[in-house]
């Protein structure tokens, strides 16, 4: 096997993992299989979608995030909300008492994210504009896409728009910020607060761009239950701590990490699609150029895009109806707003910003291929064939593979063997090919001792 | 095992809902092969038209795939009108296709040059109202 690809936020635990493979049957990339009763991730595969995570039924599955007292190694205490963040809480909360309670925790600073998308977007516009030769470009926001289209869509590495994320420009805005205050670069510390997994694999180890002005990464849910839990128990936010001037958004950037967010704003045809599984069943028909004159894609591995983040904790849709309220009572405001608004803004640097937008290349990383070589590729395939011959087709995962197909695969990488797949025990005991005795020896190597245990007895 | 594969795959005629099965199909082998993923589009490019070819004119269609180191050879043998003039078939534009056909955003007349532009060699033979016969080859170690 060739070395690993990427850095993942999702952790399987071994020691609370029951080895129910509901996280194996759903992966999209079918980078999960069972052995010795556990769950175990193929680094290669696994692009961070996290729909594994939110099936398991014990919490095996963590995701890995900096521990929070990190923020006080800093003077500077940056937290870099996502929109997202106030869409978590019931209209009721509003948004000042929400980062009341960030500073009360300790933050410094709160900056929201999609101040960023403001040099983004025309730096997009411009991107397309200069490469009209390359269609469909699509956008790098999401992380777990950009993995995806690594690993299942080598072919399309190109057509990623190969610029930085609104996470970053935001984060590098405050730094220079900052810094030109005359704050101490040590100092600095910028925390964002993540709605899912795929972010912090992406922080931890960029794609394209090797270096993150990001210091560290915490959980939403993690912010969530801190800020809820102070709003239940009375803290309305207006004692204890004055809240910084915020700079505000503009309705299409509160929008951005909506579905369609990014394609509603961008040049000729932009089509916006959401949910890994929709976007891969879409990318095949791109691939195949049945569908030819798309310029811009929008693809989100999450179902409504952020607010469906593995790491929120409201309901997915009562967040986008907070966010579309928020854009429009933004949009009613606007007189009175301009007024309001604090002098400072990330126009200030939007030109410095601008200069260094560009990523290192995207390359393929293709998961699809049986071998480097060909022709030991070809001599698998044929033995793949051979061994679909044996195989039910029925798809039940008790081989500890999720499909038959993948099992057929995995024999044909010399990583197991055909009599792990029930069907084939029981032909094989059939004709004596196998002792009963053995045949259970093979399911628990698969599952584990403790299912096969009697407990009728 | 000798270093060769072969696949067939049928095509229905008409039925523009299935219509592409076969390049995915194919194209999935060719990523599974490790085939330089430049030579993947081409070869999926023109097999999709092609294959898009036999659902729009032919009643039934079959596709014969061999694939060894040296080379994909993509055949499609129809049982259809057939084609009365390749050559003019070949010019852009052209198409036959029914205002049906082409409101479904097929039948562009773009079918035989995309495919012509895409293969490494392509070469069709037809007799009228039996059927055609297209055969795609690529080549998978000549660079540039």
């Amino acid at each position: 096997m060739s070395g690993k690809y990427f850095h993942h936020a999702l952790k399987f635990r071994k020691d609370v993992c029951i080895g129910c493979s509901h996280c194996m049957n759903v992966c999209p990339t079918q980078a999960i299989r069972i052995h010795g009763g556990k769950a175990e991730l193929t680094d290669n595969r696994c692009v961070d979608c996290g729909k594994c995570y939110l099936v398991c039924p014990v919490g095996a599955i963590i995701v890995e995030q900096d521990d929070f007292s990190r923020i006080f190694e800093y003077e500077h205490r940056v937290a870099l909300i996502p929109s997202i963040l106030p869409g978590q809480f019931p209209e009721s909360v509003s948004i000042r008492q929400i980062c009341s309670v960030l500073l009360e925790m300790g933050f410094t600073d709160i900056f929201e994210v999609e101040h960023g998308t403001r040099i983004l977007k025309d730096a997009m516009i411009k991107y397309m504009d200069e490469r009209k030769d390359t269609r469909p470009l699509i956008s790098t926001f999401c992380p777990a896409i950009v993995r995806l289209i690594q690993v299942k869509f080598p072919n399309y590495t190109g057509n990623l728009i190969h610029l930085k994320a609104s996470l970053d420009i935001a984060a590098q805005y405050y730094q220079k910020k900052l810094l030109d205050q005359g704050v101490d670069p040590e100092q600095i510390g910028i925390f964002y607060i993540t709605p899912c997994a795929a972010k912090i694999a992406a922080i931890k180890s960029p794609v394209g761009d090797e270096h993150s002005a990001i210091t560290g990464v915490i959980n939403m849910d993690f912010i969530f239950n801190k800020v809820y839990t102070s709003v239940k128990q009375g803290f309305s936010g207006k004692k204890t701590c004055t809240i910084p001037r915020m700079q505000h958004l503009q309705p299409e950037e509160i929008l951005w990490t909506l579905t369609d967010g990014e394609a509603s704003l961008m040049p000729g045809r932009a089509l916006a699609i959401d949910e890994i599984t929709n976007v891969i069943e879409f990318m095949e028909k791109i691939e195949n150029e049945e569908i030819s004159d798309i310029d811009f894609l929008e693809l989100r591995a999450c179902d409504q895009s952020c607010a469906g983040g593995i790491l929120t904790s409201g309901n997915r849709f009562f967040a986008v109806e907070r966010l579309r309220n928020n854009a429009r009572m933004v949009k009613d405001q606007e007189k009175i707003r301009v007024t309001r608004e604090s002098k400072e803004s990330i126009d200030d640097y939007a030109e410095e910003l601008g200069k260094d937008l560009a990523v290192n290349k995207i390359l393929p990383r293709s998961m699809d291929k049986l071998d480097e070589d060909m022709t030991r590729a070809m001599q698998k395939m044929q033995k793949v064939q051979e061994i679909m011959k044996t195989l039910p087709y029925v798809d039940c995962g008790l081989c500890g593979s999720p499909t038959c197909n993948a099992l057929a695969e995995d024999i044909a990488q010399g990583e197991a063997v055909v009599d792990q797949c029930i069907f084939v025990q029981k032909k094989y005991e059939q004709s004596g090919k196998l002792t009963p005795k053995e045949s259970m020896e093979k399911m628990q190597k698969i599952w584990g001792h403790e299912k096969f245990e009697d407990s009728t007895n | 095992m000798d270093n060769q594969m072969h696949f067939e795959y049928n095509v229905e005629g008409g039925n523009f809902t299935r219509a592409g099965y076969a390049s995915s199909q194919i194209k999935k082998i060719l990523k599974q092969l490790n085939v330089d993923i430049a030579i993947i589009k081409r070869t999926v490019v023109a097999t999709y038209e092609a294959e898009v070819n036999v659902v729009a004119h032919a009643y039934s269609g079959t596709i014969y795939v061999d694939i060894d180191t040296e080379a994909v050879k993509i055949r499609l043998v129809d049982e259809g009108p057939g084609i009365p003039d390749i050559d003019q078939a070949m010019e852009e534009g052209y198409s036959t296709a029914s205002s049906q056909v082409r409101e479904m955003g097929f039948g562009a007349g773009m079918g035989l040059p995309n495919m012509k532009k895409n293969a490494d060699k392509l070469e069709i033979s037809s007799e009228v109202d039996k059927g055609t016969t297209v055969e795609i080859t690529m080549f998978l170690n000549e660079k540039g």
